[in-house]
């Protein structure tokens, strides 16, 4: 009982252990906070990454890819199928992307990947990703809203604001030599998304390659608004740089309907920081709208690969967040893609792919799947992964990083402890005669030992307890901290354009904030042995002596 | 008939102790052979000069060190060998030590301060079960020592005489057969010191308690019973009680 008094009253009037209490309270909440944040991009960028690579990845070693995407997906029915929720055929290759801007050729090199939109929006979170779906926001401001509701059907089909935009650039055009009046898209900037509010000068050459672009259209081949993904035979023809040759007769001849190879554009392919002069604020310029024509080059399948070009129309605009892949991703339709790389047998008429991405019921049954399919699948012609396995030195590498820090942090709270050590031995030297006397009434060395683990213990508690608290509220209101900083500094600390997030993403487990805790209380006793068992150790005369 | 037994077997006893601390190289013997009794219910003063050894003696007696040569007896048994969890549950029970910097814990307040030996005896639990009796305990015996005016105070908001009080209301709180004084009016004025004086002598009348106090004061040592007078570590006269 008198332990307890006592440390409760040592705790309440030794003043210097604050010290310790504040040491091990900025430990543990630096650590919750640092953590948080870490888990939060952790989590997001593991979100990002799984988004595009769905759960489980089969993939052909060679571009070529195999045939008959039906025969392949059945197969995987049948190793897995009371696991797999979706699957969707893919061909991945890569190309080169090309557009006019500004009067000068842009190529950007990227990997291209034929999906079917329908099911591959069942295997990851598709609608997200494409601009259509979403609002667009500048920081807090809402710049337009969804330009399609999320019930869509998802498929290569342009928007209206999108089709709007195509027919007042064909419309101004061809007559380039009329009135040099107001541009169609300055006009019409209300409904097209316009990221170059400031650029008063730049935006007529700006749009300068969208005239060539249409001019040319008459002059090729076009396949009026038909279905990308009929199974007309005549669409089938590998050289599709030439294009489908056969119009539908019913069809009217729309000049401006949209290209059969329709994309789905990364945006860091199509934009670049730009800052305003007035301002000073980074905007990010568009080079290219949904509804502009560019064009791709890829490799046909077969020995040896042979280059193929093809022009096609930018649908939307694709912004994961993860740079790596909006840097680098184009989707277009899948039997474009094939039909250009010539991945049709045409005896047989089967289609080939390079991968299926299944998406699993349960992630957790990921290994047991993969391990099935490796089975069922030639092991020289596919690989099977999951997502983790196909990036895993980037998730290690945050893996380590994160432990790494983890570990610098904790030798923080662990020079907490020596202060609680040293602190420590400066109380029991104060107490030394409170000792004796203790001993006098028949306190026993145990007992005495026991008052300063306890007040150690109670020094841990009260610490961490703050810590906790403190770290929780840093955590909630890292947002705002951030922003006062920023206003405080006049930097900028978070760049949402570098980092892709409007707000820091946070994350708070449980068991970490549990761990901390429990580790700094750890820490805490673990200092005070050495000052209890002084004090155990102190011999009741000479402690009363002591005056 | 009872009476000559108790007459004849001292309550506390030393017998032939010696004691001797080291320095450095050298070692300064303290106490060299001190035989020494008192009845149960005696009143004994032990005077001396500062230096003469009778704090190390009292602090042998009541188990806080253990002698180099010889032994402490306890009712005719040896209890200076005792284990050391034995020791302190004597120290507890049997012995109570008043000081003459009367050695109040500074953080507690003097109520907690007179229960500090019963939460020592006691378990955090049986305490909690019995902290109403042990409470009603401890305020009586304040009550005795007239200090229940001052419960919720702090030992350093109290007077000299007032903390020799707790530290003796704290010495009896335990119900001890032995009293150990060491100088209990050394840092008091004379009338102070008097009033402390009354009280040991009417505890030691009314309750029977076996008292030995250590003073330099000869005026204070005639009040008890009994006066020994210890020089460089040997008794060197005994004073009957004059009866």
């Amino acid at each position: 009982m008198y332990k307890f008094l006592l440390c409760l009253r040592y705790l309440r009037t030794r003043y210097i252990a604050l010290a310790s209490i504040i040491s091990v309270m900025l430990g543990v909440a630096t650590m919750i906070v640092v953590n948080s944040v870490m888990a939060g991009f952790g989590t997001e960028m593991r979100e990002r990454i799984h988004g595009i690579l769905a759960d489980v990845i089969v993939e052909t070693t060679s571009l070529d890819g195999r045939e008959n995407a039906e025969l392949q997906m059945a197969l995987a029915r049948k190793a897995a199928g009371e696991y797999i929720e979706a699957m969707t055929p893919t061909v991945e290759v890569y190309g080169m992307l090309s557009f006019e801007w500004a009067g000068q050729w842009i190529t950007r090199p990227v990997t291209l990947i034929g999906i079917d939109p329908e099911t591959k929006a069942k295997v990851g979170p598709l609608r997200d990703h494409l601009e259509s779906y979403n609002a667009r926001m500048d920081g807090e401001e809402l710049i337009r809203q969804a330009l399609r509701p999320r019930e869509d059907p998802i498929s290569f089909e342009l928007t209206d604001q999108a089709k709007q935009y195509r027919q007042q650039i064909a419309n101004w055009s061809p007559n380039s030599e009329g009135p040099w009046e107001e541009p169609p898209w300055k006009s019409g900037s209300d409904e097209s998304p316009s990221t170059t509010p400031p650029a008063e000068d730049e935006s007529p050459f700006s749009r300068q390659p969208a005239t060539s672009e249409v001019n040319e259209t008459p002059d090729k081949p076009v396949v009026a608004a038909s279905d990308p993904f009929s199974d007309n035979p005549f669409n089938r023809v590998p050289k599709a740089s030439q294009g489908p040759t056969l119009i539908e007769p019913t069809e009217p001849t729309d000049p401006n309907a949209a290209l059969p190879m329709r994309l789905y554009v990364g945006a860091s392919l199509i934009e670049f920081p730009f800052e305003d002069r007035e301002t000073g604020r980074v905007k990010m310029m568009r080079m290219i709208e949904p509804g502009d024509d560019v064009k791709i080059s890829t490799v046909s399948a077969g020995r040896p690969p042979e280059a193929r070009h093809i022009n096609a129309t930018v649908v939307d605009v694709f912004k994961s967040g993860m740079s790596e892949y909006d840097a680098n991703l184009v989707y277009c339709n899948l039997e474009q893609l094939q039909n250009i790389r010539g991945m049709l047998n045409p005896e047989t008429g089967q289609r080939s792919i390079t991968s299926i991405q299944i998406k699993l019921k349960d992630y957790a049954d990921a290994d047991e799947v993969v391990s099935r399919l490796r089975a069922a699948f030639p092991a020289g012609i596919f690989s099977v992964k999951t997502w983790e396995q196909k990036q895993g030195p980037l998730l290690a590498a945050v893996e380590i990083e994160t432990a790494i820090l983890n570990v610098l942090l904790f030798l923080i709270i662990a020079v907490a402890g020596f202060g609680i050590l040293a602190i420590f031995y400066m109380i029991v030297v104060e107490k030394t005669r409170d000792i004796g006397i203790l001993k006098s009434l028949g306190a026993t060395s145990r007992g005495v030992m026991s008052i300063f683990l306890s007040y150690g213990l109670a020094l841990g508690i009260v610490g961490s307890g703050v810590g906790v608290l403190l770290g929780l509220m840093f955590v909630k209101y890292i947002n705002q901290i951030e922003e006062f900083i920023t206003w405080l500094t006049g930097r900028d600390v978070f760049d949402d354009r570098i980092y892709y997030f409007d707000s820091i993403p946070t994350s708070v487990s449980l068991m970490m904030v549990f761990w901390v805790a429990f580790g700094a209380m750890a820490i805490a006793v673990l200092a005070s042995i050495m000052p209890a068992r002084r004090a155990a150790r102190l011999h009741p005369v000479e402690a009363l002596r002591y005056e | 008939m009872s009476e000559t037994i108790t007459m004849h077997q001292p309550h506390i006893a030393s017998v032939a102790l010696e004691k001797s601390y080291r320095k450095g190289q050298h070692k300064i013997p303290v106490l060299r052979g001190v035989d020494i009794s008192a009845r149960r219910g005696e009143f004994l003063s032990i005077v001396g000069q500062s230096g003469s050894g009778k704090s190390t003696l009292l602090h042998l007696m009541g188990l806080l060190d253990s002698p180099n040569v010889g032994e402490i007896q306890l009712d005719g048994e040896r209890i200076d060998d005792l284990p050391q969890r034995t020791r302190d549950e004597l120290r507890n029970r049997v012995f109570g030590f008043i000081f003459q910097f009367y050695h109040l814990l500074p953080e507690l307040s003097l109520l907690e301060n007179v229960l500090s030996p019963l939460m020592i005896r006691h378990s955090t639990l049986t305490f909690w079960k019995q902290r109403r009796e042990l409470r009603q305990m401890a305020c009586e015996i304040i009550d005795k020592v007239g200090l229940s005016h001052r419960l919720r105070h702090k030992p350093s908001e109290l007077s000299g005489g007032e903390m020799q009080r707790a530290a003796i209301a704290r010495a009896l709180v335990a119900k001890p057969e032995i009293l150990l004084a060491d100088e209990p009016t050394g840092n008091l004025d004379a009338s102070t010191g008097q009033e402390i004086m009354d009280l040991l002598t009417q505890l030691n009348t009314e309750q029977e308690l076996t008292i030995v106090m250590v003073t330099h004061d000869k005026a204070i040592a005639q009040r008890a019973h009994r006066v020994v007078l210890l020089t460089e570590g040997r008794i060197e006269e005994v004073r009957q009680e004059a009866a």
